[in-house]
């Protein structure tokens, strides 16, 4: 086997920049090559709507969607996103519209704290993507990467299943006991 | 006004919330979203000891490293503070001692983050390690070496005996004497966003200081600085950001506050912190693991005729919240059914792990789960249904209770009508196949504690409300939006009694520079407190703008109505203007449109010292049944489903209401089965899992469903009758869920988290035909200081302490 | 926040670039394909390579194909695609469930086959930040001498914390290994070692590089995990069980091979023999399935350094055998 010469850069923390398309722009980064993508967006890109709990991949607050898919950005290296898709909350709202997720998780209340919201936002726009007719088992299993500390998951699932509907163009409104109680 | 119900066009909708679509964009700016030029980045140096005598600590390593702006130690911060006034304990940075792995004993300021975590470890501090104490068993055991060269001797902080009428005849008159030991597990908060802080210091002539924190009180954070740093108040601005969850956990000063500020007038730069999850571990503050001791008499038909309760807490090594803690451990078993003579002991002590302090429910979610566990197993051996038992003997509305205790409006009973009725309770209940089971408990909590936490006569709650010429509001009030909906709140109870828009109101809170004090996020106190504080300040306005309407409209002000954006005639409705048009006529009148509003609690008819913890305006109350699985073979337990009720005296918002009454339900249900802050005793009392992974928060797949009813009992001191919804719901999880677990399999569990391994333990004690039971087995022995003797309203006491009964609890001697 | 320490990182785009460049970095270096493994560990300082090489861009590793029946996969296929492709999942429904199992959906969607067959061995006294384990004064598994779990030990007692490992040596998977002095094919539980320092026996610049699984018939598969919650954890106990049917398949059959490997209870997959050799020739029958788990009960030895309580733990491996033999015996009916 031929000997590869590996040529080690003399400063390891010199900035490295890539370029990826990020909530449908092109964008050009630079940053220090250990940094994790969560690290790029919130400080090289000033895109603080990614948040973060553990930053160990243990609560999934952190989510973000890279070629459609939600992942961990505390674990994905920003130097490996180099020409991929990354999607963040604040890519979610078309026109100055809210996208119909964030409608409904505003309209229920199943943003409390709003901290975890953002990465619910998006692994909940996966899940749409892939199964417009998500059963509640099928949203408890999406979501189940995801902690939330304030609701109790509830009025995230109704949220979904609302944005869910009106995503397959239904006329869907929130039930009177999700928003009053049983009487 | 604020009374007219019927008429009501925004309390009581399920609205939106103001902050709803900023955070559904990821707007939100949270203390680690601010970001400041020329920041720098802070870190602690955190003891690796639980318990040690600090003897030298050298940073001229962690100085000499480039990038590295400052390095504080304690003696740069030697003033101590501490959220109690009673226990000012905390150094920013330990003095000469550490308390627990954890403490904060250093700090840095670099240029970046890595560079901070870098110099860390080029601080070299010797230590003399000391015998760590590791729960509060071991505190009783060993009071030398002491933590704290504080508090009521040796290892113990604080020791209570509160006597409310003659037990021992209670006991005498009963049918039924029943004593049971039961455990509460410690759990933490757990906010899904870590603490962060940025500071920024203008130099001297201004000298003023401004610091961003995720924190539920930032009016004590701006007394803590003040006194540590040594500033004029006046030089002080503290924002509180959103915070990211708080529960209790970010509701005292923490260090890391204090040592960016102080870095930021050292360094001249602004300075940021943001812990990590591990380190949130170590701010804990959270619920009191707690050994309970209860005895109680009872009549052959469930009523009680006496209590005595005893707890222990385990309160880790500062004082926190945790005088208070340990008063509301006894405090509201007198709130649900009626106690006619009771007795409590309780004591804190010191131990060397993370401090314990208020979390969701403050120091009574462990009696509630005794209690309600207790009275579970009375009305087994009485033969009486649980939810009759406890219906029969519910405390009357607008009564006093043996502890003094004020009740307002009380709706449990018709909450456990709810979820009875809802579960199908009477066909269920020891009528499901084995495995199966099914439990009810109920609970109550307060909506606002009655005292503040340093004594003043100055009220709770301010608000300042200025009216735009064009229709907008702006209301200004100090309270501080942690998620459960605050500053929503605020509008739509401002939008009713000016009838415009709750998003034509703009609000600004949590800002001691810009807005009126307003004690903080804690004790379900906000809803009612702030809420009073904007009524009165909206109130105000309405009568200045339709004094001026009136006049231009020819008609007398009462009969002016506000609603719609418009002023109008109740008789005439089409005959009006509009708001922003009444508005003017005011402001051309009278200039700037502007009022005050301000809520003081009415003062508590409990005058024994000790009397401060437990009253409240008014008291929300809660109940719950649960519905579990218990696989025999594991002894797993599955909750399904929970139906919970709650009295909210009158919803502002619905749907806030419902979404903390789910909330929770999630927390108790965690709590009740999984949550535990655990230790290794052998092992340098190190926290043995401080990570978001083994730290066990239920996820979407343990979330069990919830059917809610909200029980509207409106009481007189709420803001349209409005009382708590937030900590209450999580009351009678626990206990809901042990009880449903006898139900299921035949053992009780009097402990929680309810895990797997107890229930296998007693359901194999059980087929051994032992006592088919998991729980403590001993109190320990504790000297407990001489009893303050307060007679009970019906024995024609005032609310004071017997002539020469204990008065103060006094130091007890420390055996050598 | 937590951070990474400074590295070079290194995208090779062929295996023996790969294989080059580890050699180069030597004890330096380290393979990473999702990252959700070696990240957090090198976050709380567990492992500290100076280079990271990342395989994710090499295409041959992250593919699928059929071979003489049974199926080959690249080890950088991620755990979400293993469990979700419909064909994959009709024939190894025991190895897409065990993927689906691991950790959360997110990362799923990152985590590999290959960084689930050569996961870190997992304990509570090592998997904690640097300042968490300097108040204990480290563990021999990293900058300390002692094992805390078991102070007299000479060796670590780290867990296998794998999810897919246990399965792949149940059904007689094979892993194909490319290293600097050229390539073997192993069966699975070669690759593991009892230890929980040294837990995998290749070479490090060594890259697992295929898969391979046994053709899907004859034979069936089943993978029961215990742990805390549904989502996030680790296995405390995984069991996989594999039963080869006997001719007269249905009434009257018989298993004429069946293998037991338990996760979780070990620093590698262990696989109980005499719990399988207790199986073979019967139909599984109550009394041979309790006479297996009985067998897979004794030698496993969980120890304090996951989550639950050891003894209970242990109690379970009785009753998860149990429970994976009877699924095994319900499917055949």
């Amino acid at each position: 086997m031929d000997r590869i010469k590996i040529t080690f850069p003399i400063m390891p923390d010199a900035k490295a920049k890539i370029a990826l398309e990020l909530n449908d722009e092109p964008v050009e980064v630079a940053f220090a090559p250990h940094k994790t993508l969560l690290e790029v967006l919130r400080e090289d890109l000033a895109l603080t709507g990614t948040k973060h709990g553990c930053e160990l991949g243990e609560c999934g607050t952190c989510a973000v969607l890279v070629d459609g898919r939600p992942v961990l950005s505390c674990l994905v290296l920003g130097l490996a996103c180099a020409g991929h898709r990354v999607k963040t909350v604040e890519g979610m709202a078309e026109g100055g519209r809210l996208h119909p997720l964030q409608d409904a998780f505003a309209e229920l209340g199943a943003a409390q704290c709003g901290y975890c919201t953002p990465a619910f936002l998006l692994a909940a726009e996966a899940l749409l993507a892939a199964n417009r007719r998500p059963t509640r088992d099928e949203i408890k299993q999406a979501l189940a990467g995801n902690l939330c500390r304030c609701t109790g998951y509830i009025k995230i699932y109704e949220a979904v299943e609302l944005a869910a509907a009106r995503m397959r163009g239904e006329r869907a409104v929130p039930s009177e006991e999700s928003l009053y109680g049983r009487r | 006004m604020a009374g007219a119900r019927d008429s009501l066009r925004v309390v009581g909708k399920a609205l939106r919330k103001v902050d709803a679509t900023a955070k559904v964009v990821g707007a939100t700016k949270f203390a680690d979203d601010v970001a400041l030029p020329r920041m720098l980045y802070a870190k602690l140096l955190r003891s690796p000891h639980p318990h040690a005598r600090i003897l030298r600590i050298d940073t001229s390593r962690a100085v000499a490293l480039a990038g590295v702006k400052a390095v504080l130690t304690g003696k740069d911060l030697p003033i101590p503070f501490g959220i109690l006034p009673v226990s000012q304990d905390e150094h920013a940075l330990a003095l000469d001692k550490v308390r627990f792995v954890g403490d904060p004993v250093a700090a840095v300021a670099a240029g970046s983050e890595e560079t901070a975590t870098a110099a860390l470890e080029l601080i070299d501090v010797t230590y003399e390690a000391l015998r760590p104490v590791t729960d509060a068993a071991d505190a009783v055991a060993h009071p030398e070496p002491r933590i704290h060269d504080y508090g009521d001797g040796g290892n113990l902080h604080k020791l209570i005996d509160l006597e409310f009428g003659d037990v021992a005849e209670g006991f005498a008159e009963a049918d039924l004497v029943r004593e049971d030991l039961l455990f509460f597990e410690g759990s933490t908060h757990l906010p899904m966003e870590q603490h962060a802080a940025v500071a920024d210091w203008s130099p001297p002539p201004d000298g003023k200081l401004t610091l961003w924190s995720s924190t539920q009180t930032p009016h004590y954070v701006h007394r803590a600085l003040a006194k540590v740093l040594e500033l004029s108040p006046a030089k002080i601005r503290v924002i509180a950001t959103p915070n990211g969850g708080g529960f209790g956990g970010k509701s005292d000063p923490f260090s890391h506050e204090i040592v960016v500020a102080k870095l930021a007038m050292l360094t001249g730069r602004p300075v940021k912190i943001t812990l990590t999850r591990e380190e949130v571990f170590y701010c804990h503050r959270g619920r009191h693991p707690t050994l309970m001791w209860v005895k109680t008499g009872v009549k052959k038909d469930g009523a009680i005729t006496a209590m005595h309760f005893k707890s222990l807490l385990d309160g880790g090594g500062y004082g926190s919240y945790g005088v208070a803690s340990t008063y509301y451990t006894g405090a509201l078993q007198t709130v649900t059914y009626h106690v006619p003579r009771y007795k409590f002991q309780g004591a804190r002590a010191f131990t060397n792990k993370p401090p314990c302090g208020p979390k969701r429910g403050h120091g009574t979610p462990q009696p509630r789960f005794a209690l309600e566990v207790h009275i579970d197993k009375i009305a087994e051996q009485l033969g009486m249904d649980p939810a009759e038992l406890r219906l029969k003997h519910l405390v009357p509305p607008n009564s006093l209770t043996a502890n003094w205790l004020r009740i307002g409006s009380m709706g449990l009973g018709p909450c456990i009508h709810k979820v009875v009725e809802g579960s199908g309770w009477k066909e269920k209940f020891r009528k499901l196949p084995p495995g199966k089971g099914i439990g009810l408990a109920c609970s109550s909590y307060i909506t606002g504690a009655g005292l503040a936490i340093y004594w003043n006569p100055m009220p709770h709650s301010g608000v300042q409300l200025k009216c735009d010429r064009g229709g907008g509001v702006t209301v200004f009030c100090g309270s501080t939006e942690i998620g459960q909906g605050s500053d929503s709140i605020l509008a739509m109870i401002v939008a009713e009694v000016l009838g415009v828009d709750p998003f034509d109101i703009a609000i600004v809170t949590g800002d001691t520079d810009l807005t009126p004090v307003d004690l903080g996020s804690y004790s379900s106190r906000v809803t009612l407190m702030t809420g009073n504080a904007a009524i009165q300040a909206a109130e105000r306005a309405r009568d200045i703008i339709a004094s001026h309407a009136a006049r231009k409209l020819a008609l007398p002000a009462e009969r002016l109505a506000f609603a719609e954006r418009r002023v109008f005639d109740v008789e005439n409705p089409a005959r009006g203007l509009t708001f922003a048009e009444a508005v003017q006529l005011a402001e051309a009148a009278e200039g700037t449109v502007g009022t005050v509003g301000s809520y003081t609690p009415p003062p508590s008819p409990g005058r024994y010292r000790g009397a401060g913890v437990g009253p409240s305006p008014a008291y929300s109350y809660s109940a719950c049944v649960a519905e579990v699985d218990v696989d025999p073979a594991t002894g797993i337990v599955r909750v399904p489903r929970i139906f919970i009720a709650h009295d909210v005296g009158r919803s502002i918002n619905a749907a806030t209401v419902m979404g903390q009454i789910e909330g929770s339900v999630y927390m108790g249900l965690g709590e009740a089965l999984m949550e535990e802050m655990a230790y290794r005793g052998n092992r340098n009392v190190v926290h043995k899992i401080p990570s978001l992974l083994e730290y066990k928060s239920p996820t979407t797949l343990e979330m069990c469903d919830v059917v809610t009813y909200v029980v509207e009992d409106p009481d007189p001191n709420g803001p349209f009758g409005a009382k708590e919804c937030g900590q209450g719901p999580l009351l009678p999880v626990p206990p809901a869920v042990a009880n449903a677990v006898y139900d299921a399999v035949g053992v009780r569990i009097d402990e929680v988290p309810i895990t797997p391994e107890k229930v296998f333990k007693a359901l194999r004690r059980k087929a051994k035909g032992e006592a088919a039971r998991y729980g403590p087995t001993a109190f320990p022995d504790i000297v407990w200081p001489e009893p303050t003797r307060v007679p009970p309203p019906w024995e024609g006491g005032d609310g004071k302490a017997a002539e020469g009964s204990g008065g103060r609890a006094k130091t007890v001697k420390v055996p050598v | 926040m937590l951070r990474l320490p400074s590295f070079n990182y290194l995208q090779p785009k062929t295996l023996a670039e790969a294989i080059a460049m580890q050699v180069d970095a030597g004890p330096d270096g380290a393979f990473v394909a999702g990252g959700t493994d070696l990240y957090p560990n090198m976050k709380r300082r567990q492992q500290e390579p100076k280079v990271v090489i990342s395989l994710m861009g090499i295409r041959e590793l992250a593919g699928w194909e059929m071979r003489d029946a049974g199926w080959v996969v690249g080890p950088c296929v991620t755990l979400s695609d293993l469990s979700i492709l419909p064909s994959f999942r009709q024939s190894y429904p025991a190895v897409a469930h065990a993927a689906e199992l691991v950790s959360t959906p997110l990362l799923r969607n990152m985590g590999t086959l290959g960084g689930n067959l050569c996961l870190d061995t997992r304990c509570n006294y090592y998997d904690q930040t640097y300042e968490w384990r300097k108040a204990i004064d480290f563990c021999m598994k990293k900058d300390g001498k002692i094992c805390w779990v078991a102070p007299s030990s000479p060796r670590c007692w780290a867990v296998s914390s794998s999810d897919v490992a246990p399965v792949m040596m149940a059904i007689g998977a094979e892993f194909r290994l490319v290293g600097p002095k050229g390539e073997r094919v192993v069966p699975a539980g070669r690759l593991y070692a009892n230890d929980g320092i040294n837990y995998l026996t290749k070479h490090p610049a060594e890259i697992l590089a295929e898969v391979r699984l046994p053709a899907p018939n004859g034979w069936d598969a089943v993978y029961l995990k215990l742990r805390r919650r549904s989502s996030f954890d680790f296995p405390v106990l995984g069991v996989a069980a594999w039963v080869k049917w006997g001719t007269g398949k249905g009434e009257g059959g018989s298993v004429a091979e069946a293998r037991i490997v338990l996760g979780g209870v070990a620093s590698q997959p262990q696989e109980v023999p005499t719990a399988g050799a207790t199986l073979a020739g019967s139909d599984l029958s109550d009394e041979a399935i309790a006479a297996a788990a009985d067998a897979a009960y004794r030698p496993a030895k969980p120890l304090d350094n996951t989550d639950f309580d050891l003894s209970w733990r242990k109690q379970m491996t009785r009753v998860y055998v149990k429970a994976a033999l009877e699924e095994l015996r319900e499917r055949q009916r």
